[in-house]
């Protein structure tokens, strides 16, 4: 198969990124929005293409979809140990690329009514395609260093994103908070990815991944306090995964995240970026898989299952209804993580891995949706807080429609998208694992009730007073909306399974009845509880807020945890280390810096002297130091 | 030796040629015209220095009075190139102040003799023609120091020069004769065969090296470049402080590589010596220089200290770094020698503080003159960033560690002064600054050369794997 073209699809991003970066004062918005749009569809055609190529033609050979691989040495270490570019296509790649492409292309367009009118316009765009780039980037690595490039080239997009309404204090501190938390559990990243590099001698994925190669074979030949050196590297490269994807205990950025431009955030907080962590964990699923019997994997799966859980609690509570999408992302992703770590290796056992990556297709076009949908909604009310909102199914009916469209596949109401993906994930769970079995099962009817909760509180409900009365969004803004709401109902019909399997054989996937009839219940009482609860304005709610007491204030208080952590560094680390340090730092470090840069001056200052200007002088140096040099040469520095 | 081995010399009968045509054109071009006679030289040494990268053959002439190599060829190359820099730089200065006195075509004769001296210096076979190219070097650049008659700076400058040169050629010449008397031969194939450290050889060497030490200008023979910079013409200067070191520099390396290989022993400690003080003098004088021609001198002198850090390996990595270096160097130092000789000439300032505020008024022109000063720096990803890190390496591979360290505090003091510029430019703002102005022509392609080498030269590997190829023949 000839992959040589993919390396457009982050080339051209790129190229519209400098173009619109470079230029930014110069161009004009309506021209950047065209521009960016235009350079994401021949991404997106691309990637399309070379889905059907790689799915359906010239990908299986002998029955195995095939690792394409194109890469050159960019720094080389040693024989076997050096950091490559390159590109690498294989099923979750091309899935990948799909993905970021749909979801990027339809945010572009979006964009272009969205940010109407907005002063950084180009600027915003230009980040968008430097986004674009960066994940294709990340997607196609061939191996651990590319894909850590690429992994804080998103991170740096997601900054400058989220921080893109710099003038507004509370977005600065959302882009700090995302960009450092983030850089701390990459931290872990670079250290995994370091210690990988010492004992298992490479990077790449190909050789990592090899079921029969020396790494995976070998994984017990050093240990390090009663693990593998290599699942100590693996839980490392989790903890950047854990922190890209919001994972407990690392989520705390993702909802102070939504301080962003709306369009924003379906790219980026929802579809694309934090998914990355499953991505990687995906990517190395292998040695997770292998190494130690699997045991990082079971960190994987626990960790997933309480974020997921943890999340979706706290989304009962919350008011913002970004913010409850916020937190759904992060319990859906804890859906994936904790798919993939109920996974097994071969034929039918890695159904948990297929419905991981079936998830994050589906959740990124129905996740995407339901933020572009919250955008629409903010873009006529001008107000993030639920509220402020009410009845607006009247004023907004397509809005209104895809909305609720993307809330039953979130709901997992069959035939929709994410009734299929989920219900593979409740059927991995259940073979491997009971107890997440029913963590997931429980999950499913929490996110049924917040999604719904949200749904009637918006379209439903009284009618707030506005101040001007809400419209209907513009075309740009609906075509997306309408697009996804499409794919949100027919994407559960691919047959993912015969595309995507750690093996890369592919198997049949059959729908497990039973099982499948408990979650469908099970959201669908969600459904009818938020129906009793919102669809009409009535003091339910508030009675059982009352009921529930202090328990209600911690959840929509998220626990208290940005609190812990403010404790944490403000009081213990900044207090009790940074300052004694920087102290340190100031008296002795800069101190003995300056009394350098002081004497030299002084010394400088001293010595000028000796050029008195008179050429008698000079001459009298002159003879006295050849014979000075002389004597000394001679007669005492002899050897 | 039949006439067609008289090609061996064929750049410096070219070279002369161009002299003797310029003396016939001063005679025969009407007064009104003088102005062309700047075009006319500067299309002679174009065509000049374009011949002068034809391939050439290799031999002695004059029973080995006079040889030509490779690498010698390539070094005349790299001498012209500067050269033709140095003169797109100066033509608008000629054509403004120096034609007009009728004193145009005199600069270019001048120039050229002393050029045409390098030549015979640095293809010199023995100590004979080795003087002669040392003298025929230096004599002419002392009437060029006085060229602007009219100022008393500059024929302060002149007088300074030809006294401490001819105090340094005869200490030089007086070398040498110790060197014969010890050796009985003034041939370096024969003085090398036969050379031993006697103290009277040692002796010998040392005041033979005081005198090309005095056209690097390390310390504590450098007293006269301070003040001859800061009195001669800019582009005098700018050549005192390019190509006459580079040459020097040049015809020391191959001396102390090949000739006085034998007390190699002797000479490294005397250069670790001189190399510390030179770069210490040269950094500490600089610091507080404000006069933007002095602060160059000074510099030039801590340039000529870390290329001490090569001369002291002796070996083939040593040549091929020096040589790197000094082009690099030519490049550079030219270029900011250019921004100079550009804002002297519209606004006569030459003042650091004058250049407050530059980065507003003449963007193009700091730009130039902090890549230039970047460079000089050692700051990568420019030209001089490699430079200096392959003279460094090289130090370090012989095992000079403290050297290099001590080289390397050197390079963090320079910074700070190299630095102080860039502040000035671009950080300072100043109701005087001086206004907006356009180059002409010639300056404009002069400054674009430098700085394509400045940006070219650090990235373009194969031109160092051909200079380090070159180099073997010298070992």
């Amino acid at each position: 198969m000839n992959i040589s073209y993919i390396i457009l699809i982050p080339l051209v991003p790129l190229a519209v990124f400098l173009l619109l970066g470079i230029n930014s004062q110069k161009i004009k918005p309506a021209i950047s929005g065209y521009i960016g749009v235009l350079g994401l569809s021949i991404s997106a055609a691309l990637s399309l293409y070379t889905a059907y190529q790689y799915f359906l033609v010239q990908g299986k050979v002998d029955g195995v979809y095939q690792t394409f691989v194109s890469k050159t040495v960019w720094m080389k270490f040693t024989e076997t140990l050096h950091i490559d570019m390159g590109i690498l296509i294989d099923p979750i790649s091309v899935m990948m690329l799909v993905v970021v492409s749909i979801v990027s292309l339809m945010v572009h367009i979006y964009s272009r009514g969205y940010m109407k009118g907005d002063e950084g316009y180009t600027r915003f765009f230009a980040f968008l395609s430097l986004f674009s780039f960066s994940m294709y980037g990340l997607v196609l690595a061939t191996n651990l260093f590319q894909i850590y490039i690429f992994w804080e080239l998103v991170g740096v997009s997601s900054f400058l994103l989220i921080g893109y309404y710099y003038t507004k204090p509370s977005a600065v501190a959302a882009a700090k908070k995302a960009f450092i938390v983030t850089r701390f559990a990459d931290l872990g990243f670079l250290i995994g990815i370091l210690i990988m590099g010492y004992f298992a001698g490479t990077y790449d994925f190909q050789t990592l991944n090899n079921p029969e190669g020396s790494v995976i074979l070998n994984w017990a030949s050093t240990s390090f306090m009663g693990l593998s050196v290599i699942t100590w590297a693996l839980l490392l490269i989790f903890m950047g995964g854990a922190g890209k994807s919001a994972m407990f205990p690392l989520h705390i950025w993702l909802p102070d995240a939504m301080e962003g431009p709306t369009p924003v955030s379906a790219l980026i907080h929802a579809a694309t970026m934090v998914v990355a962590g499953v991505y990687l964990v995906a990517r190395l699923f292998p040695m997770f898989y292998f190494v130690e019997n699997g045991f990082a994997l079971n960190i994987v799966a626990y960790v997933g299952a309480f974020s997921s859980l943890f999340a979706a609690i706290i989304a009962i509570t919350q008011t913002d209804i970004k913010r409850v999408l916020a937190f759904s992302t992060m319990s859906q992703i804890g859906y994936m993580m904790l798919a993939l770590g109920v996974s097994g290796y071969d034929g039918h056992e890695g159904v948990g891995y297929m419905a991981s990556m079936f998830h994050l297709f589906t959740h990124a076009m129905f996740k995407a949706l339901l933020f572009l949908c919250a955008g629409s909604v903010i873009h006529a009310v001008h107000s993030n807080y639920l509220k402020d909102m009410g009845g607006l199914r009247k004023y907004m009916p397509i809005t209104n429609i895809t909305f609720l469209i993307a809330a039953l596949a979130i709901a997992g109401v069959p035939p929709f998208a994410g009734f299929w993906s989920k219900d593979e994930i409740l059927v991995a769970a259940f073979e491997h694992n009971m107890l997440i079995y029913y963590v997931g099962v429980f999950v499913a009817g929490l996110t049924a009730f917040y999604m719904f909760r949200i749904y009637f509180g918006i379209f439903w409900g009284k009618e707030k007073e506005y101040e001007h009365a809400p419209h209907e969004s513009p075309k740009s803004m609906t075509f997306p909306l309408l697009f996804l709401a499409v794919l949100s109902m027919v994407a559960g019909f691919i047959p993912f399974s015969e595309f995507v399997s750690p093996d890369k054989v592919g198997f049949e996937a059959h729908l497990n009845y039973p099982l499948a009839a408990i979650a469908t219940s099970v959201g669908l009482l969600g459904i009818i509880l938020a129906w009793i609860f919102y669809k009409k304005e009535n003091s339910l709610s508030d009675r059982f807020a009352m009921a529930f007491g202090p328990f209600y204030k911690w959840t929509s208080d998220k626990f208290y945890f940005d609190e812990i952590y403010l404790f944490i560094t403000k009081k213990i680390l900044f207090n009790n280390v940074s300052a004694p340090l920087a102290k340190f730092d100031k008296k002795y470090v800069d101190g003995t810096m300056e009394g350098v840069g002081n004497k030299t001056v002084w010394l400088s200052g001293k010595i000028k002297g000796l050029q008195s200007g008179k050429v008698q002088d000079y001459a009298f140096s002159f003879v006295m130091g050849a014979v000075i040099i002389a004597l000394v040469f001679i007669y005492l520095w002899t050897n | 030796m039949n006439f067609s081995s008289f090609l061996l010399m064929r750049q410096e009968i070219l070279l002369l040629t161009i002299i003797l045509l310029l003396l016939v054109a001063e005679i025969s071009i009407s007064k009104s015209k003088k102005q062309s006679i700047v075009h006319l030289a500067l299309f002679l040494f174009g065509i000049h220095t374009i011949i002068g990268f034809f391939p050439m053959e290799t031999g002695n002439l004059f029973g080995g009075m006079f040889r030509n190599t490779a690498l010698i060829h390539f070094f005349k190359n790299v001498l012209n190139v500067g050269v033709f820099i140095l003169l797109l730089q100066s033509a608008d200065w000629l054509q403004e102040k120096i034609v007009d006195q009728n004193k145009g075509a005199e600069f270019f004769i001048l120039l050229f003799s002393s050029l045409l001296g390098m030549y015979f210096m640095i293809s010199a076979g023995d100590f004979l023609m080795f003087y002669l190219g040392l003298e025929l070097s230096t004599l002419p650049v002392a009437a060029l120091a006085a060229f602007e008659v009219t100022k008393r700076i500059s024929s302060e400058a002149g007088i300074k020069l030809i006294l401490s040169a001819a105090l340094a050629s005869g200490v030089s010449l007086f070398g040498v004769s110790m060197l014969y008397a010890t050796s009985g031969s003034i041939y370096f194939d024969e003085i090398m065969a036969v050379i031993s450290s006697t103290n009277l050889t040692i002796l010998g060497f040392i005041l033979f090296f005081a005198g090309l030490a005095f056209k690097i200008s390390l310390v504590p023979f450098h007293f006269w470049t301070a003040d001859v910079y800061e009195g001669a013409p800019i582009s005098v200067a700018s050549y005192l402080s390019v190509i006459s070191k580079g040459a020097a520099v040049f015809i020391l390396m191959i001396l102390l590589f090949t000739v006085l290989k034998p007390l190699m022993h002797v000479w490294v400690n005397i250069i670790y010596v001189i190399a510390i003080a030179t770069m210490f003098i040269g950094n500490l004088f600089a610091l507080r220089q404000q006069n933007m021609k002095r602060f160059l001198a000074f510099s030039s002198i801590a340039q000529a200290g870390f290329i001490l850090l090569g001369l002291i390996t002796g070996t083939q990595l040593g040549t091929a770094t020096i040589i790197y270096f000094v082009l690099i160097y030519i490049f550079s130092n030219l270029a900011a020698f250019g921004v100079v000789q550009a804002i002297s000439l519209k606004t006569g300032k030459e003042n650091m503080n004058d250049y407050e505020g530059l980065y507003r008024t003449n963007p193009n022109l700091s730009l130039v003159m902090m890549l230039a000063l970047f460079s000089l720096a050692g700051i990568p990803p420019v030209a001089g960033f490699f430079g200096k890190f392959f003279l460094f390496t090289a130090a370090a591979s012989e095992g000079y560690y403290l050297l290099v360290f001590i080289a390397v505090a050197n390079v963090t003091i320079s910074l700070y002064y190299y630095l102080l510029v860039v502040r000035a430019m671009f950080l300072r703002t100043s109701d005087q600054a001086i206004p907006y102005f356009k180059n002409k022509l010639y300056m404009r392609l002069g400054l674009l050369v430098t700085v394509v080498g400045i940006l070219v030269l650090g990235l373009y590997s194969p031109l160092y794997d051909y200079i380090f190829e070159l180099s073997k023949n010298l070992n």
